[in-house]
């Protein structure tokens, strides 16, 4: 937009009859002179496009419901925004479409028949305390949207683990594939945590939405496959290690599927803002957030481990960034 | 197939070479005046040997400098002296320059080239080479301006075995090198065995950018009988011309941080330069024109052309028919690290590989947004640097930690800005860091 206003200037002070230039028409600045046209808002949409399988195959199986959390977290996270934004007097930058990720990403990590004030103040959450607390996009520490749900988790717990059945939209409690593992001790069908017929979070049900949307992710280059590759890969060895010992413990690509694994693998850990920018960090982000993953999965109190996972390797991003300086070309001793 | 070297990182620009890459480099007319500056090349400034009135021919040495790191300067067309003035520069601001106006009638010439008909490199001896390379006045021509002589001059217990010819051209729009490389192959060979033979190294090896095939496939034939000399193939990557990109791709050598290739025992000459040389030993011709690429959606007719040194931009650019309603903004280089200019009326110097101007679809205007940690400056940085981080830290001022980043091993090529989403300016920053941290440094 910047660029076209230059140009109208420009345009009003060339003389068409005088052969030489006059003074102002030409721009200077420090080199380089191109640039890829890849802009802030391009990648924030280009995310937004990512998740629309997901969005759908949550609409498909929770209809309404699906539609109602997401425009209730969207609109709020929207409206906080731009409320921060006017109350510290900064530019309203809404169009850059980081609001509108934090909004989706937030609705789908929450049950499907969250009360909608509970959206509401989980979004608000996320917005406010997640990412402007520390003076908005870029500045902040930890995923907003995760921010948003550790919050709600944390004051709603049984709200929080109320879960839907999909296509029936009966409750039932208890009931996600994780939760029969760790309660009931038996494995949900691989075919259907593919598909997403099984209990869970909005987005986190259908392994093979996001899927989708995570090639076209990391095809068009929005997000790098380090992190969610090291990550996945993590949790993928650990769990096969421990199957081998006691098949008890669940398969491989059982833990890959269950859960929130791959919409946090693909979707949370890959949110450049709070990941390491270091290519050794992103590995390292990977597999600390792979570890803990299967520490709380198996060992720990709550069936699902994906969300402190993530937070905790935010909590150490700035430590990581500082302990992988890569030697520069010529710097080996 | 075989496997192209490269480096690693870097990254893929569009070319933008076909407006000119397939035409003959053409001589431009004498202009009526030109000014050359006496900075036009990296070390001490030339002193005047010439005063306000006298009669120059072309070629005859008007500026010269005791310091070792430094070049003469020579009058590129003949005439009268008007004055000796600041003017403006082309890297920025104001130096002090030699205007000659010329006068009409002959073109007569300062140097002979009866000296050696036919000149063989038996003729000279090391010494010999570097006394007329420094004589001629000839610098680094692609873009650096080094004088060359000091490049040739090796200090002890350093021995040089491997000299580069650069080809490489990996700048967009840029096509001088490659016409150079296909119209005049046996100067470029004649002064590329020049350096090998003054710096006493025992190979040297060729290395082109693979969208220059024609050029790969001339050299082959070329150097089809020499031994100690191959031609390398490089992938077309930006910045694969950068001196130290270019030692790592074929020798897989790293220039130490802070240091020069003949750390390593390698010197790196470009094309034009061994163009320069041969003529020099050949004809005793002195540096005083040069081949330039003018081009850019801006200009009607874009071509390479043969300048004399100090004719200036706004001459050259009505040459080849500037359009007034296009242009945005003109660069003295290429587009990643050219400079732009304030001013048409600043002369071409010795390290002037082009003239762009580029209308307001080619050009970035940086937004400057906040930085969201993407990595891809990470990513792409050749020389493995952390640009953003570098950039934030100069912006916040805080000096001891930017002492763990590696700040001057950033050779400001500029793949980082290229792929900013944010648009940041982290060269900008980056060459403010370096200035500052020098002064501190000094101070």
């Amino acid at each position: 937009m910047r660029s076209e206003r230059i140009n109208h200037r420009k345009v009003d002070r060339i003389d068409q009859d005088n052969l030489a230039l006059k003074p102002g028409i030409l721009t200077v600045a420090s080199s380089p002179h191109l640039s890829e046209k890849r802009t802030l808002p391009g990648v924030m949409w280009g995310v937004v496009i990512s998740l629309i399988p997901v969005v759908a195959a949550s609409a498909y199986y929770f209809h309404w419901l699906a539609f109602q959390l997401v425009l209730t977290c969207l609109i709020t996270c929207l409206v906080t925004e731009m409320v921060f934004q006017l109350i510290r007097k900064k530019p309203i930058t809404l169009q850059d479409g980081s609001a509108v990720v934090t909004g989706i990403l937030m609705a789908l990590t929450l049950p499907p028949r969250l009360p909608w004030w509970a959206a509401v103040l989980g979004s608000i959450f996320a917005i406010s305390i997640g990412k402007q607390i520390f003076g908005g996009l870029g500045y902040n520490i930890f995923n907003p949207a995760l921010i948003g749900r550790a919050f709600l988790v944390a004051t709603f717990p049984v709200l929080m683990t109320t879960w839907t059945h999909p296509l029936t939209l009966n409750t039932i409690t208890g009931a996600t594939p994780l939760g029969i593992l760790k309660f009931e001790h038996s494995m949900v069908p691989l075919f259907n945590l593919l598909t997403g017929n099984v209990g869970g979070c909005l987005g986190e049900t259908s392994a093979l939405a996001i899927i989708v949307g995570g090639i076209y992710l990391l095809s068009r280059r929005y997000a790098d496959w380090r992190t969610p590759f090291s990550y996945l890969a993590t949790v993928a060895g650990l769990a096969g290690i421990l199957w081998l010992i006691s098949p008890a413990y669940g398969s491989p690509p059982f833990h890959l599927l269950a859960g929130g694994l791959l919409l946090g693998a693909v979707f949370m850990a890959t949110d450049p803002v709070t990941t390491p920018v270091t290519k050794w960090g992103r590995y390292i982000f990977g597999v600390g957030a792979g570890a803990v993953v299967v520490l709380i999965r198996l060992w720990g109190v709550n069936p699902e481990g994906v969300m402190f996972s993530i937070l905790f390797m935010n909590a150490l991003t700035p430590l990581v960034n500082r302990h992988t300086i890569p030697t520069p070309l010529g710097g080996k001793k | 197939m075989i496997r192209l070297k490269t480096f690693c990182q870097g990254i893929h620009l569009f070319q933008e070479k076909s407006p000119t890459a397939g035409k003959r480099i053409r001589k431009v007319s004498l202009p009526e005046e030109v000014i050359l500056s006496l900075q036009q090349h990296i070390g001490a400034p030339g002193q005047p040997l010439v005063k306000k009135g006298d009669q120059v021919k072309r070629g005859d040495k008007i500026a010269d400098s005791k310091s070792f790191v430094s070049a003469p300067i020579h009058a590129s067309i003949s005439g009268v002296i008007t004055a000796i003035k600041l003017a403006p520069h082309p890297a920025g601001g104001k130096a002090k320059a030699i205007f000659i106006k010329r006068e009409k009638g002959e073109e007569e010439e300062a140097w002979s080239v009866k000296n050696k008909p036919e000149a063989n490199l038996s003729h000279f001896s090391a010494q010999e080479i570097r006394d007329r390379v420094r004589e001629a006045g000839i610098v680094g021509m692609g873009g650096a301006a080094f004088p060359t002589h000091v490049k040739l001059t090796p200090p002890q217990g350093k021995p040089i075995d491997v000299v580069i010819l650069n080809g490489c051209e990996c700048e967009p729009y840029l096509t001088g090198d490659h016409r150079l490389m296909l119209e005049r192959p046996d100067d470029c060979l004649f002064g590329f065995k020049a350096v090998i033979k003054a710096v006493g190294a025992q190979r040297g090896y060729i290395g082109i950018e693979n969208n220059k095939r024609d050029a790969i496939t001339l050299f082959r034939d070329k150097t089809a009988g020499e031994e100690n000399i191959e031609v390398v193939p490089l992938k077309t990557k930006y910045p694969q011309g950068g001196e130290k990109i270019l030692v790592k791709a074929i020798l897989k050598r790293e220039v130490p941080s802070g240091g020069l290739p003949l750390d390593v025992g390698v010197v790196v000459s470009n094309v034009g330069t061994a163009v320069a040389i041969s003529e020099c030993l050949k004809m005793n011709k002195p540096l005083i024109e040069r081949v330039v690429t003018v081009s850019g959606s801006a200009v009607e007719k874009p071509v390479n052309l043969l300048v004399p040194l100090g004719i200036t931009f706004a001459t050259i650019l009505r040459e080849c028919a500037l359009s007034r309603s296009k242009v945005m903004r003109v660069i003295m280089g290429g587009p990643m690290m050219g400079i732009s200019q304030a001013t048409l009326e600043v002369p071409v110097i010795k390290g002037t590989t082009a003239i762009l101007a580029l209308s307001n679809e080619e050009v970035s205007v940086p937004a400057d947004n906040p930085c969201i940690h993407c990595g891809r400056c990470v990513d792409h940085c050749p020389t493995g640097l952390l640009p953003a981080e570098l950039a934030r830290l100069i912006r916040a001022g805080q000096w001891e930690r930017l002492k763990n980043y590696h700040l001057m091993d950033c050779i400001e090529c500029g793949c980082c800005v290229y792929v900013c989403p944010a648009g940041i300016p982290i060269v900008q920053l980056i060459k403010l860091g370096k200035l500052q941290l020098g002064e501190k440094s000094s101070s």
